[in-house]
């Protein structure tokens, strides 16, 4: 049984991973699950210098999931090239960095910091709601999606993701542009805007007043979208959003997802990454599935 | 070592409207330390975060941990319904905890405001062991004192009342006030403007003051940034003027985060 995937020539062992944000740069949860079995380990968004995010309460529970607005809070790449980068190594996964800025330069500015560095690949957050300047508008125009992935196409020196966003009219637009652009991978989604009001106090929960959700209830969503973008490109796509379970992680590779990102149900249990690696072995074997890359798109 | 682990439900009850006590079986009990916390999941799939609840009381012997807690929304009025037998799923142990050993030859005032009166209880258990000198001054909304008798087991108590049917009328600064407190380090839990009124009370008479914070949370370990509160200088992890709650905290000394 071949469980193992490749994109743009990384080759993972198998196709879970975590979804930035979700897993920090991996030393909270590697002491409680083994970061070795991952097929690969997307960091939380790293820019050229330190972010403070946005003022508290950043999170909030919603039915089926969860809105946050952290603001892309990170110590900036020279921390994460210093103590991030030398604790993924020891493990035996895949190292994908995932990178925001504000403009293009910044986005460019901390990919060359990187390239020297050994990190497999970068995945770009072209689609990240909580930060004002920047960060989403380049990921819901595709003329402007197109020219950001040129230009961080030309100073990379690994293979680049971009992020996509769902809060745009037409994804397969997004997913066009982006592959136009040079993109080797996209992976979608990150997370729908969302709002909450407490009604007893008349306030809205977040201080940031709007923040992205995520979790189990917005996995339906996410299976269309990764569905619409993988059959408008050639490139791979990377699925997230909602996975729990192994069942799950299934529904997207038959969508059309190469890869998945277990995200905000690490919060829930831990062991989730493992359990859907497991249930995805589990699964190959009881409808005799002998490599992965049979089920991707495999839906009819 | 933090996990989630499957824990049994040994003893359920409610000790005021809406404040429950809750004895949970587990082997954290062997590991939890005052001050910390841990994160009990609801059992509805549609609420997928854990629910922060301080420490109460741990019993290595008989391996219990105790919290008790508000039923405040509607997950933790779901977990209020369960009962003895039943299971919950917790992750832990959660947070860093008071520093007993660096007060042992001091004397300390225990300050708890409401819901912020549990989490004293194991300090006041853990500091009399030790044969510190300890005060508690409990501030409740009314005449109901849960956990009053709990804590003169271990030490002097204090009482202040909002409406002031019993003790000081007032808040725990009111009643320190008018009992003439004395100490040399506070521990404190309690609603914000608390807090803040205990970190300007402890510089105004030269104390020290450890608060223990709350704030919404989502993964609890420390990789998510959800729970962070400003600090006075730039954070040893996050490199910038704010600190993780859930791993940082929730224990704070006042003077290093700006409330």
């Amino acid at each position: 049984m071949n469980t193992k995937v490749e994109l743009a020539g990384i080759e993972l062992k198998n196709p879970v991973m975590t979804a930035s944000g979700t897993f920090g740069s991996g030393a909270e949860y590697s002491e409680m699950i083994d970061i070795g079995r991952l097929g690969a380990v997307v960091t939380k968004g790293v820019a050229n210098v330190p972010w403070e995010g946005n003022p508290s309460p950043r999170v909030t529970e919603v039915y089926g999931g969860m809105l946050n607005a952290i603001g892309l809070q990170n110590p900036g790449v020279d921390v994460f090239i210093e103590r991030d980068i030398p604790f993924l190594q020891k493990f035996d996964t895949k190292i994908i960095v995932n990178v925001c800025g504000h403009t293009v330069e910044e986005y460019i500015e901390t990919v060359e910091r990187l390239n020297d560095q050994p990190v497999d690949m970068y995945e770009i957050n072209v689609s990240c709601p909580n930060v004002k300047q920047g960060a989403l508008a380049f990921g819901q125009d595709p003329h402007v999606l197109e020219e950001t992935v040129k230009a961080v196409k030309a100073a990379a020196k690994k293979p680049v993701i971009i992020k996509l966003s769902p809060n745009v009219t037409s994804i397969r637009d997004m997913a066009i542009a982006a592959e136009a652009g040079g993109a080797d991978v996209i992976s979608l989604i990150n997370t729908l805007i969302g709002m909450k009001i407490d009604i007893n106090r008349r306030k809205f929960v977040l201080a940031n007043k709007t923040g992205g959700f995520s979790g189990p209830a917005v996995k339906p969503v996410a299976v269309h979208m990764v569905y619409e973008a993988s059959h408008a490109v050639k490139i791979p796509v990377i699925g997230m959003g909602g996975i729990a379970d192994a069942d799950d992680a299934i529904e997207f590779i038959l969508a059309g997802a190469s890869a998945v990102s277990v995200g905000t149900m690490n919060f829930s249990d831990p062991e989730t990454t493992i359990k859907v690696i497991d249930g995805i072995e589990a699964y190959m074997k009881k409808y005799h599935v002998e490599d992965i890359k049979e089920l991707v798109g495999a839906v009819s | 070592m933090k996990r989630r682990l499957r824990s049994v439900i040994t003893e359920h009850k409610e000790l005021a409207p809406h404040i429950f006590s809750l004895k949970l079986k587990t082997e954290m009990s062997a590991e939890a330390v005052p001050g910390q916390f841990i994160g009990i999941y609801p059992k509805d799939g549609a609420r997928i975060l854990m629910r922060p609840i301080s420490i109460c009381d741990s019993d290595a012997e008989t391996g219990e941990l105790r919290m008790v807690y508000r039923a405040a929304g509607k997950g933790t009025a779901e977990i209020s319904g369960y009962g003895a037998g039943e299971s919950l799923d917790i992750l832990g142990m959660l947070g860093n905890g008071y520093d007993l050993e660096a007060v042992k030859e001091k004397k300390v005032i225990l300050l708890g405001g409401g819901i912020g009166i549990p989490p004293m209880l194991y300090s006041a258990k853990r500091l009399k062991e030790q044969g510190t000198e300890v005060t508690a001054v409990l501030g409740y909304a009314d005449s109901n004192t849960f956990l009053k008798e709990d804590f003169e087991k271990y030490c002097t108590v204090q009482i202040a009342s909002m409406e002031g049917s019993v003790g000081t009328k007032g808040t725990v600064i009111d009643a320190m006030n008018e009992n003439g407190t004395e100490g040399d380090v506070i521990f404190a839990c309690g609603p914000m403007p608390m807090l803040k009124a205990v970190k300007s009370y402890a510089a105004d008479h030269g104390m020290q003051a450890f608060i223990s914070l709350e704030e919404r949370m989502a993964c609890g370990v420390g990789a998510c940034l959800g729970c962070v509160v400003k600090t006075r200088e730039v954070d040893h992890h996050t490199h910038v003027k704010n600190t993780r709650i859930c791993v940082e905290g929730p224990v704070f000394n006042a003077e290093d985060v700006d409330i």
